[in-house]
């Protein structure tokens, strides 16, 4: 007698998981983060080095760069940027579809070193005179709606010697000049006269010091609409790191060519595994369809599990992903060419089954092991791209393990222990006139 | 299908009397790779070397042209422009040195407006010989990790066997590649990545089945030996084919359908699965009858100890 119950059990199970797979899966495919060689947008590799003499590149020092370039992105509304530290003094940013890439470039690159000269543009402050991520937005209290920029000094006494400085210059010249990444060859003078002539000069702006201030906090009153106000503010806060940033890698992706990588990408790794599919059917029927819906379940986790991480998903992810499908068939293979073997050797369907699962146990579960210590070697060891494709295989690997040796095994289970399938050694692409008898 | 000739269970072909054969050919695979490296190298791909590449995507694009619309802002091009594709609608221009932001901005806005899409790759040589560096440490390092599991788990000559087959897999893919003068870029690295990771993978499934036949057959001989090994190979050998044909399946279809950047990827795997497959049967296998054969015909000291 068949039991219909276990069949039902089966057909239960499989609804459920074609159910969550189906209703889901559009939306996490969606959600998956792409890496920039597949939307497009730029990647940066800088060797962090020191602005000054005598200065030491710590961890930090590059976690402030980090969060500095962190903060400094988000205020120019580019989403999801990527920054990490690389090794003991890199950091590299990824900005994917970032639609004015030129503008993005230079606004990463921009110093945003704040300081303050004299009209003769000697130097007088600069950034590491400021208080680390204490610059404001306030608003003038005789103009409640003119923002201003407020900073926060190190040294209340600094202040006041160049102020006292600025003012002993004399009337006329004792304008304190404040700039942001004043280049070589700018000077008060040329900028001020496009200043007079109605032209947005360099500088952010020239108070003139009528007294001597002995304080901490300083205020910037450009003529700032409130999002450059805020601007400036974050790029000060940012720029209070008195680090060098020097390109030592770059690669910007055009997002046609993109778009293009990914559609291949994917469409390949379709067929891949359509065909794939079809020698599982054909060459171990029963087990081959069990492990066609294993598969797809195990595609699935793995694609929930990415998004779950926040991973970024690149080209040679992609690829090393569909990879991971065909090793990941091996499990069933693996099974099924046991059962097949026991069934060969004259056992009844339900003992090869209970014979097969035992003892391909053992090879599949060291395979993975080795797989995983070889993967967190290269996690532990590797950088970047390396680092990123052994987190894609010790995910793969755990899932699978779950999805083709577990899972398989259940559902394969329900047909054994149904009894549908005994004296049906077909089913599992065996002839009878190759199984010995006992 | 090649693994239709395997279904018949009969089916018997005696590995461990070929092994000479497997070992002159992989020992000979081995010093052609080591020549070639010594000799003509790797061609390196600006991963590694420090150089721009600009790849512009449009319509009929022409070398010549591409090039006076180099000079125009002062770049010179290290090489000829290679145009590709059916309608001549992918280009790569090479250059010697890392582009400056502002250089990258001008090429940038160039070739967006002129022809369409871009991608600038610039790199300093050290980011990738680094990478390079790191990886193969890691290598080693895992190495010793799965030496130590296979010891545990198995026997250590069995480690040191499955290691032999990882490194001379390994370091075909690196010959094949200097032979075929293709191109070694960071996805290279990828590549021989997950070859090292099937390569354990596809050894262990052997060694298990070996294993478990020693349980029920008590080796005193070579001669046990022999059998034992051959039928432990007779026996996965459906099991090692297929497994393959169904990577090498979504390999092809990647090389076939799948984008231009990743085809030196997938040349890579291809020719680290196939001999990924030989490996594990062919070298790990047989070196491993080699080195218990020679434990086996030691004078048993220790039980001579034991008895006393």
């Amino acid at each position: 007698m068949v039991k219909k119950s276990k069949i039902i059990t089966f057909f239960i199970i499989f609804a459920v998981l074609v159910g969550i797979v189906g209703s889901t899966t559009t939306g996490i495919v969606k959600k998956i983060k792409l890496g920039l060689d597949l939307q497009g947008g730029f990647e940066v590799l800088y060797d962090v080095k020191p602005a000054k003499e005598g200065q030491t590149i710590d961890k930090d020092t590059l976690k402030s760069a980090v969060r500095a370039l962190d903060r400094r992105v988000n205020a120019l509304g580019v989403s999801e940027p990527n920054i990490t530290i690389e090794g003991k003094n890199r950091i590299r940013v990824q900005l994917a579809g970032v639609k004015d890439e030129n503008k993005a470039r230079k606004l990463l690159s921009t110093k945003a070193q704040l300081t303050f000269r004299d009209v003769n543009d000697k130097v007088l402050l600069d950034g590491s005179d400021l208080k680390g991520g204490a610059a404001k937005v306030t608003y003038d209290q005789n103009a409640p709606t003119k923002p201003i920029v407020q900073l926060t000094l190190n040294d209340g006494n600094k202040f006041g010697k160049v102020t006292k400085q600025v003012l002993g210059m004399g009337p006329g010249k004792n304008q304190l000049v404040i700039w942001l990444d004043y280049a070589k060859g700018d000077s008060y003078a040329k900028e001020a006269k496009k200043e007079q002539q109605g032209k947005k000069p360099k500088y952010i702006s020239a108070p003139a010091v009528n007294q001597e201030l002995d304080q901490k906090t300083v205020v910037i009153e450009g003529r700032f609409s409130q999002e450059e106000a805020n601007n400036l503010r974050d790029i000060l806060n940012a720029g209070a790191l008195p680090v060098k940033l020097d390109e030592v890698y770059s690669n910007s992706v055009g997002a046609k060519f993109g778009k293009q990588a990914l559609d291949e990408t994917v469409t390949a790794g379709i067929i891949g595994i359509i065909i794939v599919y079809l020698f599982m059917i054909f060459y171990y029927r029963f087990p081959g369809l069990i492990a066609i819906v294993t598969l797809s379940f195990y595609i699935y986790l793995n694609l929930l599990i990415f998004y779950w991480m926040g991973a970024v998903l690149t080209l040679p992810g992609i690829a090393a992903f569909i990879l991971g499908v065909g090793m990941a068939v091996d499990a069933n293979i693996i099974t099924a060419e046991r059962i097949k073997e026991e069934i060969r050797s004259g056992k009844s369907i339900m003992s090869a089954y209970k014979a097969g699962t035992k003892r391909s146990f053992a090879p599949i579960f060291d395979a993975n092991l080795t797989s995983i210590i070889t993967a967190s070697v290269l996690f532990a060891y590797g950088t970047s791209s390396v680092k990123g494709f052994a987190l894609v295989l010790i995910v793969s690997v755990i899932t699978s393990f779950f999805t083709n040796v577990y899972v398989s095994r259940i559902l394969l289970g329900l047909w054994v222990n149904s009894k549908f399938l005994n004296k049906k050694p077909r089913y599992f692409g065996v002839k009878e006139s190759d199984i010995h008898e006992l | 299908m090649i693994s239709m000739s395997f279904r018949n269970p009969n089916f018997h072909f005696d590995v461990v009397k070929q092994r000479k054969k497997f070992f002159l050919f992989s020992g000979l695979l081995t010093i052609i790779g080591i020549v070639c490296l010594l000799t003509i190298g790797l061609k390196l791909g600006i991963d590694f070397e420090s150089g721009t590449r600009v790849e512009i995507g449009g319509k009929n694009l022409n070398a010549e042209q591409l090039k006076t619309d180099f000079k125009e802002l002062s770049l010179k091009p290290d090489g000829e422009p290679v145009i590709s594709g059916k309608n001549n609608e992918r280009a790569t221009v090479s250059f010697i040195g890392q582009f400056s932001r502002t250089e990258v901005a001008n090429v940038n806005t160039m070739v967006t407006k002129k022809y369409g899409s871009v991608n600038i790759n610039t790199v300093s040589p050290d980011v990738g010989r680094e990478l390079a560096r790191n990886a193969l440490i890691s290598v080693l390092i895992a190495s010793i990790g799965i030496i130590i599991y296979i010891s545990f788990r198995f026997e250590w000559l069995m480690s040191i066997s499955a290691i032999v087959g990882l490194l001379h897999n390994a370091f075909l893919i690196v010959a094949v590649f200097s032979i075929l003068r293709l191109e070694v870029d960071l996805t290279f690295i990828a590549a021989v990545l997950t070859i090292v990771g099937y390569s354990v993978h596809d050894t262990i499934i052997t060694f298990d089945r070996i294993r478990e036949n020693m349980k029920f057959t008590k080796v005193k001989t070579t001669a046990d030996l022999y059998k034992v090994i051959n039928d432990s190979i007779m026996q996965t050998l459906t099991r090692s084919i297929n497994t393959v044909v169904a990577v090498l399946i979504t390999v092809v279809a990647l090389l076939i359908f799948g984008n231009e950047s990743i085809r030196n990827f997938s040349i890579a795997l291809l020719i680290g699965l196939v001999f990924g497959t030989y490996a594990s049967i062919c070298i790990a296998s047989q070196l491993w009858y080699v080195l218990k054969s020679k434990q086996l015909k030691k004078p048993r000291v220790k039980e001579a100890d034991n008895q006393a």
